[in-house]
């Protein structure tokens, strides 16, 4: 989480939202969150579990390639 | 209500210490909202309480449906964290447990605009043109 936080500082085009997912079991559903934490970016990439700072940037900058971002 | 024990408030008050400008917090919630509405509410408070840095506001999700849209929020609880500018960071949920200490982090990196992260990340990012919203799902333990 404290990645996805910092991004949002860093860029105005990253918004990141930290979700209670026992409070929400509906959203939880529809993302199939088995374990925590799970990471979904752009609804397009997805991952369980912490990340290192390089393997999360990757996985941003894949979620939007092909969007205009670079590769 | 008390959420945080004289303890946490002594520690998290030290942490607010890091904040170098206005921070505020935008609390959504529900007048016929679950009891974690109400909780969250009284959290945000007690934590704001800790720093002359930070802020709140209540707002309600149907009364104040415009600003809820502009700021993306469609359920409750919600806690958007404002610095400088909306930096685009959402809480929902209570912001308790292990979400608590990333409440109190986003609260000072969105303080002073400075995020610890590396350069090469920092130039990645800064090159990005679509939007990315980065959805963490994470329980309280």
């Amino acid at each position: 989480m404290r990645l996805a936080l910092h991004m949002a500082v860093a860029s105005d085009q990253v918004r990141a939202d930290c979700i209670e997912a026992n409070e929400f079991p509906e959203w939880s559903q529809q993302y199939r969150v088995m374990a925590v934490p799970k990471i979904v970016i752009n609804d397009r990439v997805q991952f369980e579990g912490a990340l290192p700072e390089r393997e999360f940037l990757s996985a941003v900058l894949r979620a939007v390639n092909g969007g205009g971002g670079p590769a | 209500m008390v959420m945080l024990s004289d303890k946490d408030r002594g520690s998290v008050r030290k942490e607010l210490e890091k904040l170098t400008d206005p921070v505020k917090l935008t609390v959504f919630s529900q007048e016929l909202g679950s009891e974690t509405c109400r909780q969250t509410e009284w959290l945000v408070k007690e934590v704001v309480e800790l720093s002359d840095k930070a802020s709140m506001q209540v707002l309600n999700l149907v009364l104040d449906r415009e600003k809820a849209e502009a700021y993306g929020v469609d359920r409750v609880p919600a806690v958007v964290v404002e610095g400088a500018k909306d930096y685009g960071i959402r809480f929902f949920g209570i912001p308790a447990g292990y979400e608590f200490t990333n409440l109190i982090d986003s609260m000072i990196v969105a303080s002073t605009g400075t995020p610890a992260l590396s350069a090469e990340t920092q130039r990645a990012l800064a090159g990005l043109t679509s939007p990315v919203h980065i959805k963490v799902f994470t329980t309280p333990t």
